[in-house]
């Protein structure tokens, strides 16, 4: 080819850079649209692809016992989640980790059916990871995409299973608690109180999560801080203080015997504070932390033993004898009982009203009582003829007035209301005919349609030791500024009170429960024995509902003891209260605990207990109750049901201890 | 400065050349800067510099020999193309991204890419057969011979599959001819096909675009016998109206896969993810970048190649609007600079060199650039001087050494 022409070369080359000149102003154009015009819009796209938000859990706060004693407070642990993604990819990363974390074929299926559910939020593998899983993970990061570290605050529960019923425990937001007005603001995976305390004061517990930034590359791998960078920190939950008496609890747990069914409450007098709510069985909470297995679960919730059932505020019982204090309180304040008044018609085993024929538990009867000889002995008749003076709706109303039919409003959640009749078209309603005046009867010694929890009884005995009214038995301490409302009071004179408590006095002193007695404190109070079966092929629940106190002052204690099929309130219940009594006063006072307490212990360990025997002479020579037997081993009461709490075998004071002067 | 004049030959195309290649280096050092370290890619700058330094002899050799000897060299090498590219079809390898294709003949250690020779064989090819005619092609019949002579390298191309290197074939066909001298419509003939085809997604545009066509050839029938008219409008009829239905009656996965066949790189995890987050990374450059080494979305890993065929990317995100206009700046000097030579030259077969070489360099660079920032489809093409990998930098320093001793042919 001849060489072109260069004018022909020229043209051509002008051409050719034209061309060059216009592509390369189509780049510079599009490079200048996108980074200058644009810029900042894609900014904010890499930084959301780099960066993923994730809370930080704030601890829980501390629960403290009335003596500062931590119950319960908050240990950081690790867990691994995962990033969200594909479905197969989550599937494969649980895979590759199952051997590093040692997860079950069935818990991986159990992740992804979990994850599918939840496609958009991080799935959490494993919580508490020890340290070397922890420093694992860490190293391996590289080959776990999508895998994130969590340092989460855990709650610790140190003592077990015996404050169980009373915190609660704590879990992950549930779908539905998701959906509550409640728990509007909670995000998914947080934990939080399901029972107990920790459900309770939720809100106060829980404070306020952080925020931190995780940053990730292209493969969800995390770079960089595995734990992220906090963009604000969390804030701790308040902590709560009880007044709650810690090692009292932990005696109750220890005492309870093991096979029994049953609550405990014991209420300081002075405020109403809870210093002890025990029920029996109870559970440990810590099984909950960090997610409670499905067989544990199961196990639990089926337990025949209902362990999880917090009988102290949900259990309902017939209050029976117990409740024979209320007839009287409630006689007395309308008037028509006077203090250590005798009844007219003595007790000859059998009373008859309006063609109705009740029986007194002893056929023999007890003749003619007084108020205290009648609790002591646990009188039905007597109790009857105080019923018919109140009059079946007065009883009732006045019942109803003192709360018998409501919650005592304790800071736990699901207390259960007492079932008591609000007014004589109670019966009406709820079984659709008219009470006969005769209901009285039933009524007047706790039992027919009125069933109370051991909270409720211990509120009730509560306002007999303080004479006046009971405030809401609490478990947290009021707050600087918080007055105490009583929820009702007993409109009492002294004398009817001191009436009441020298009533209760004699129970222990010369009735069914002397050999409760202490040695260092005056334990008054009632025993029951609640039939709760028509076929009596149960055996009846035992109460024991009473107070104790240094002699001469006032009571600052209240305990109450429930323990079904416990058969006899004397023997069973009532030792409980009287070594929780003495527990908690002996530390209060600073005298030594010590495992030999009451009167009947005393006695099966061959120990003298000179203070009893002194005590008991004392008794003799003042007034002694009008009809009571001298001899308290003579003394039988339902209570004492079929194993009489004093018996041959079970030798007075004098003679069990030969030694005694 | 004298000492690099006699070296170099012509001083400012292998500035400019040099200045790329070690800007390139320095990217690619960058580009292996993540936070989680990737071997292959955090010790490539080295291995760049190592062929960096191979190449440089390469230009040093090239740069000296006779030009009559390359002319003379140029079907043969022609030839040898054919055969290597034939072989690649047989014995070739993968690597890298495109693992699954063979585009590598290995040779004991040595691992090479022989569609890289084959451009260089091209431009030689092609000059050669066209400075050897009496005359300017002044048909659309005297394209076809040309046409085929690349075609056949175009062709073994695609089947290996490599989409990317092929359009530098089609780069190197048109930069040539035009120098040549061929009439711009003969050449807008000769393109015709291929524009109908991609017109052809929108039918009302392609049915104006198919008017003027015919219109064209009516107004200019003088110039073309019967037979080239008939041609040209029975191609883009053909074109425009078979491929349409034909690729809507591909079920989606289908047409991703031919899509993927075409090119093996293109998408590698779907859904467009490469184009976004080269988007992201450039468009969150800015102005004036993150900075050297510290573009998070390279850093992050959420750049896809990000050494190779995205190194535009990483320029954009670290060293912003300002560096990619310095980037792109250096490329249209280097391009300017071979049309300058050309302009220059007057043997035929040397300008015919220097503009295939112009041709093949503006599609890599154009393609390259455009498809990071979304103007151009994705393909899996590398960047001159600049993008990691051996064969393709000692190419471009041989095409460098090839367009000084041409500019020298007077």
């Amino acid at each position: 080819m001849r060489a072109a022409h260069p004018n022909e070369r020229r043209v051509r080359a002008r051409l050719a850079a034209a061309a060059l000149g216009i592509l390369m102003l189509i780049l510079l154009a599009s490079f200048f649209r996108a980074q200058v015009v644009r810029g900042t819009a894609w900014a904010l796209q890499s930084e959301s692809n780099r960066l993923r938000v994730l809370p930080i859990p704030a601890p829980r706060g501390t629960v403290f016992d009335r003596y500062g004693e931590i119950i319960s407070d908050n240990v950081p642990s690790y867990s691994l989640s995962l990033f969200p993604a594909e479905v197969d990819s989550i599937a494969i990363s649980l895979t590759r980790l199952q051997p590093y974390l040692s997860l079950s074929d069935e818990r991986v299926d159990e992740l992804l059916e979990t994850f599918r559910a939840n496609r958009r939020f991080p799935l959490l593998v494993r919580a508490n990871l020890t340290d070397q899983e922890v420093a694992a993970m860490a190293e391996l990061r590289p080959e776990f995409p999508g895998a994130f570290l969590e340092t989460r605050p855990r709650r610790r529960y140190i003592h077990g299973p015996a404050l169980g019923h009373v915190l609660g425990y704590v879990g992950e937001v549930s779908p539905q608690e998701l959906e509550s007005p409640r728990f509007a603001g909670y995000e998914r995976g947080m934990i939080l109180g399901k029972d107990g305390l920790e459900r309770q004061y939720e809100e106060l517990l829980q404070g306020e999560q952080g925020i931190r930034y995780v940053e990730v590359d292209a493969l969800r791998r995390v770079v960089g801080s595995f734990e992220g960078y906090a963009a604000a920190p969390a804030i701790p939950g308040e902590d709560l203080h009880l007044h709650l008496d810690l090692a009292l609890q932990n005696y109750i747990h220890e005492i309870f015997p093991d096979s029994m069914r049953g609550a405990v409450v014991a209420l300081n007098s002075e405020d109403g504070g809870i210093l002890a709510l025990y029920s029996a069985p109870s559970y440990d909470p810590t099984e909950f932390v960090g997610g409670i297995s499905r067989d544990r679960w199961q196990a639990l919730d089926t337990d025949p033993s209902e362990p999880l059932f917090n009988r102290a505020v949900m259990g309902r019982y017939p209050p029976a004898s117990t409740w024979k204090l209320a007839t009287a309180a409630i006689a007395m304040e309308l008037g028509v009982l006077e203090p250590n008044e005798v009844m007219p018609v003595p007790c000859t085993g059998s009373f008859r009203f309006q063609n109705v024929t009740r029986r007194c538990w002893n056929p023999n009867g007890h003749g003619y009582q007084d108020l205290a000889g009648a609790v002591a002995q646990s009188c039905n008749v007597y109790f009857y003829q105080v019923g018919v003076r109140i009059g079946l709706e007065r009883l009732v109303d006045e019942g109803t007035r003192l709360g018998f039919g409501e919650p005592c409003g304790v800071d736990l959640p699901r207390e259960m209301s007492g079932q008591f009749p609000d007014g004589l078209d109670w019966w009406q309603r709820r079984w659709n005919y008219r009470a006969a005046e005769n209901e009285v009867l039933s009524i007047a010694i706790g039992q027919g349609p009125n069933d109370q929890t051991p909270l409720k009884m211990a509120q009730f005995y509560l306002a007999l030791a303080r004479g006046e009214g009971a405030p809401a038995p609490r478990l947290r301490r009021p707050v600087e500024g918080e007055e105490l409302q009583p929820a009702w009071s007993l409109e009492l004179t002294e004398a009817s009170t001191a009436s009441l408590q020298e009533s209760l006095r004699q129970v222990t002193a010369s009735g069914t429960a002397f050999r409760s007695t202490l040695e260092h404190w005056e334990l008054i109070g009632k025993t029951g024995t609640a039939q709760h079966d028509v076929t009596g092929d149960r055996l009846p629940h035992a109460w024991f509902a009473g107070m104790a106190g240094p002699f001469g002052s006032a009571p600052e204690i209240v305990v109450v003891v429930l323990v079904e099929e416990g058969d006899s309130g004397s023997s069973v219940a009532a030792p409980i209260a009287a070594k929780a009594a003495d527990f908690h006063l002996r530390r209060k006072y600073g005298i030594p605990v010590d495992t030999i307490q009451t009167l009947g212990e005393h006695l099966d360990a061959g120990i003298p207990a000179p203070w009893a025997w002194a005590r008991q002479n004392q008794e003799r020579q003042g007034v002694p109750p009008a009809e009571a037997p001298d001899d308290p081993s003579d003394l039988t009461d339902p209570d004492a049901g079929a194993s009489p709490p004093v018996s041959g075998t079970d030798p007075t004071p004098n003679r069990s201890t030969p030694d005694d002067p | 400065m004298t000492l690099f004049r006699r070296w170099a030959g012509d001083p400012v195309l292998v500035g400019l050349a040099l200045a790329l290649s070690l800007f390139g280096i320095a990217m690619i050092y960058s580009a292996g800067v993540l936070n989680v370290p990737s071997p292959v890619v955090t010790g490539a700058w080295r291995r760049q510099l190592v062929w960096l330094a191979l190449s440089l002899a390469a230009f040093t050799f090239v740069s000296r020999i006779r030009g009559r000897w390359i002319e003379w060299a140029a079907l043969p090498s022609y030839l040898a193309a054919v055969v290597l590219l034939a072989a690649v079809l047989v014995i070739g390898t993968g690597a890298g991204p495109a693992e699954s294709v063979g585009r590598w003949i290995q040779v004991g250690p040595i691992r090479f890419q022989p569609s890289e020779f084959a451009k260089i064989a091209a431009v030689l090819g092609i000059a050669w057969f066209l400075s050897s005619r009496e005359s300017p092609p002044a048909g659309v019949r005297d394209l076809v011979a040309p046409s085929a002579i690349v075609g056949v390298l175009l062709g073994l191309v695609v089947l290996q599959p490599d989409l990317g290197t092929a359009l530098a074939f089609v780069g190197i066909l048109f930069a040539v001819l035009f120098w040549s001298g061929t009439p711009l419509l003969h050449l807008f003939f000769l393109a015709s096909p291929g524009l109908a085809l991609i017109l052809a997604f929108n039918t009302i545009v392609w049915s104006v675009y198919f008017v003027a066509l015919v219109l064209a050839v009516y107004l200019f029938r003088y110039r073309l016998y019967l037979i080239e008219s008939a041609g040209v409008v029975l191609a883009n009829l053909a074109a425009g109206t078979i491929a349409l239905p034909v690729w809507s009656s591909l079920a989606e996965y289908q047409r991703n896969r031919l899509l993927v066949f075409l090119d093996p790189g293109m998408d590698p995890r779907g859904a467009g993810w490469n184009l976004i987050q080269s988007k992201v990374a450039i468009g969150s450059g800015g102005l004036t970048g993150k900075g050297f080494t510290q573009g998070t979305q390279k850093r992050l890993d959420f750049l896809p190649e990000q050494h190779t065929d995205f190194i535009f990317s990483v320029i954009g995100e670290e060293l912003g609007f300002v560096g990619a206009f310095i980037a792109i700046a250096l490329f249209a000097a280097l391009l300017y600079r071979l049309v300058l030579m050309a302009e220059k030259v007057s043997d035929p077969f040397a300008g015919l060199v220097l503009f295939g070489i112009f041709g093949a360099w503006l599609v890599h660079v154009f393609i390259n650039v455009g498809m990071t920032v979304g103007i151009v489809p994705i393909t899996g093409i590398p960047l001159p001087f600049v993008s990691y990998g051996g064969t393709f930098l000692l190419t471009c320093w041989v095409m460098t050494g090839l367009a000084v001793r041409m500019a020298q042919e007077d």
